[in-house]
């Protein structure tokens, strides 16, 4: 019995410290102040890039992000999470907190487009846009609660005007799965498990190793994303430098690296 | 409703005059239990309140409910079927042979009931994914699991099996040697000990264990989604249904929460019914 506990004692010890590494770092003069942002999940990877940028021009802050889908990520800020900056893939999320008084003003900071993604070895052979509604294809989508599949949609109306009335029918009738945020489609297009997944510019360029099929600019939707400090954020004024640094050039240049498209 | 109510109050008078009648101390025990008690009662109680109100049949017949309910009712029993078909008589093994490394085969069955579901399902998909370690010889044959109801019934097994197993294991222990013995005295076989004898003996063990997977597999969620995916009426189960409502319609997500709350009591009660029998 004492050496059972003894083990479990030591393997506690060992996780602690496994974890606890970074943070055994001498302790700052100034105290942390901590930045809470929730973003879309294709923000993940421009976001994760700013923040360092951000953290080196403002000392004492770290930021924290919260990545998910926006609708996931309104939802719990509706049910109280503390939050600071909200950037939301789509508007009607956004709006739906701004018309609640739980957001700020908002402003769109960025534009994203849709591309189709493909596994590495693309295994269905797939070489045009036509090639989605080919019978026996394993499409992924994101679910319409998702900014990105409510995208994916309006974008398979466009493409049914320009391919023929059942395009969109058979192309649905392929969907083999809804998930719950566009980084999920990424994972499940580069497991291979998929054929083909619909997912924003900026996450194909975020994952290299994947085939792509660009989308033209007449069948293509155009996603803008808003950005809004919220009432509840106990940093006000770190929020709003935050969101300005995002509008800033130097934001701006970091979003459009990752595949986004700038304001101007 | 008002009976219940004053049924309750009288309960609770009675329960705090009991407390009174004795020392002081027992604030010790109770006070704690309280803050536990109100962590698990609480959001139950809230759930079930949120619940009560016009439009809860409407949602819970809504036909995304519906196909949810069904679909999680079919796979559930699928996989309670295949732990009891193929775990019965690993149970037995388990119970009454001796061979080596059994104790790495009984840690091997215990490991999925601790393990997190979305372990369980990124193993799954590794190895029965497309490109997988079993998955890639499949898809040779045009077979693929992943994204099909099938992936659903092999995610639910995953998890919940092994308390079948478990159950079962201990059922056939407790039965006593000497009556296997006297059996093969008799001259029974081995098939006709396990049928005549371990099998009625054994017999609440089996059950109960049935139920607990029943439950558990109801109640799959990592897993499911990790390696068959969301897609209404192929693997959309109800756990997964109340996932993406929360976010739709909070309306159907709790009528789903609720149905499933109600199945887990029912549930729930009959196995301690069958364990107090024993």
């Amino acid at each position: 019995m004492k050496r059972i506990i003894t083990s479990i004692i030591v393997l506690f010890v060992v996780f602690l410290s496994a974890c606890g590494t970074p943070a055994a770092t001498a302790p700052s003069p100034q105290p942390q102040t901590t930045l809470t942002v929730f973003a879309a999940a294709s923000l993940t990877d421009a976001f994760n890039e700013m923040s360092k940028t951000f953290e080196a021009a403002h000392p004492n802050v770290t930021v924290k992000f919260n990545f998910a889908g926006s609708q996931t990520l309104r939802t719990q800020i509706e049910q109280g999470a503390p939050v600071d900056v909200f950037a939301s893939a789509d508007m009607s999320n956004m709006t739906a907190l701004v018309s609640e008084k739980l957001a700020g003003a908002s402003q769109i900071f960025i534009k994203n487009q849709l591309v189709v993604i493909l596994p590495p070895n693309n295994p269905a052979k797939i070489t045009s846009l036509q090639d989605l509604s080919r019978p026996g294809l394993k499409l992924v989508l994101a679910a319409n609660v998702v900014p990105v599949g409510k995208y994916a949609l309006q974008s398979l109306d466009q493409m049914n005007t320009a391919f023929g009335p059942d395009f969109k029918t058979k192309v649905l009738a392929n969907v083999v799965s809804n998930e719950q945020d566009v980084k999920e489609v990424v994972a499940k297009v580069d497991l291979s498990e998929a054929d083909a997944g619909i997912v924003y510019i900026s996450d194909a360029i975020a994952a290299p190793d994947l085939k792509s099929i660009a989308i033209p600019a007449n069948l293509n939707v155009i996603a803008q994303y808003p950005i809004a400090t919220l009432t509840g954020s106990k940093n006000q004024d770190l929020a709003t430098a935050f969101v300005a640094y995002v509008l800033s050039a130097g934001g701006q240049a970091t979003l459009k690296k990752w595949g986004f498209t700038p304001l101007q | 409703m008002t009976m219940l109510r004053l049924r309750s109050v009288r309960a609770l008078r009675r329960f705090f005059q009991h407390l009174a009648s004795r020392g002081h101390h027992d604030w010790i025990f109770v006070i704690p239990s309280l803050f536990l008690v109100g962590l698990l009662g609480l959001p139950i109680l809230a759930l079930i309140l949120r619940a009560i109100n016009k439009s809860f049949f409407t949602d819970a017949l809504s036909p995304s409910a519906l196909s949810a309910l069904q679909l999680s009712l079919i796979t559930s029993v699928i996989s309670v079927g295949i732990a009891v078909a193929f775990g019965t008589p690993l149970a037995y093994m388990l119970a009454r042979w001796k061979f080596p490394s059994k104790h790495w085969l009984e840690l091997l069955i215990d490991l999925p009931v601790v393990l997190p579901p979305s372990v369980a399902g990124l193993a799954l998909l590794i190895a029965f994914g497309r490109e997988g370690l079993v998955g890639g010889a499949l898809s040779q044959i045009n077979v693929t699991l992943p994204f099909t109801t099938a992936a659903v019934v092999m995610a639910q097994t995953f998890v919940a099996a092994p308390l079948y197993v478990r159950s079962a294991r201990i059922g056939f222990a407790e039965i006593d040697v000497r009556l296997e013995e006297a059996a093969h005295v008799e001259g029974a076989n081995q098939w006709q000990l396990f049928r005549e004898v371990m099998f009625p003996l054994a017999g609440r063990a089996l059950i109960s264990g049935a139920i607990l997977t029943w439950t558990r597999a109801l109640g799959e969620f990592g897993a499911t989604i990790l390696f068959a995916g969301n897609l209404e009426g192929v693997t959309q189960t109800m756990p997964l249904a109340i996932y993406l409502g929360f976010e739709r319609s909070l309306g159907i997500a709790i009528a789903l929460s609720v149905m499933l709350v109600g199945v887990s009591v029912v549930l729930l009660l009959l196995t301690r019914r069958l364990e107090r029998k024993q």
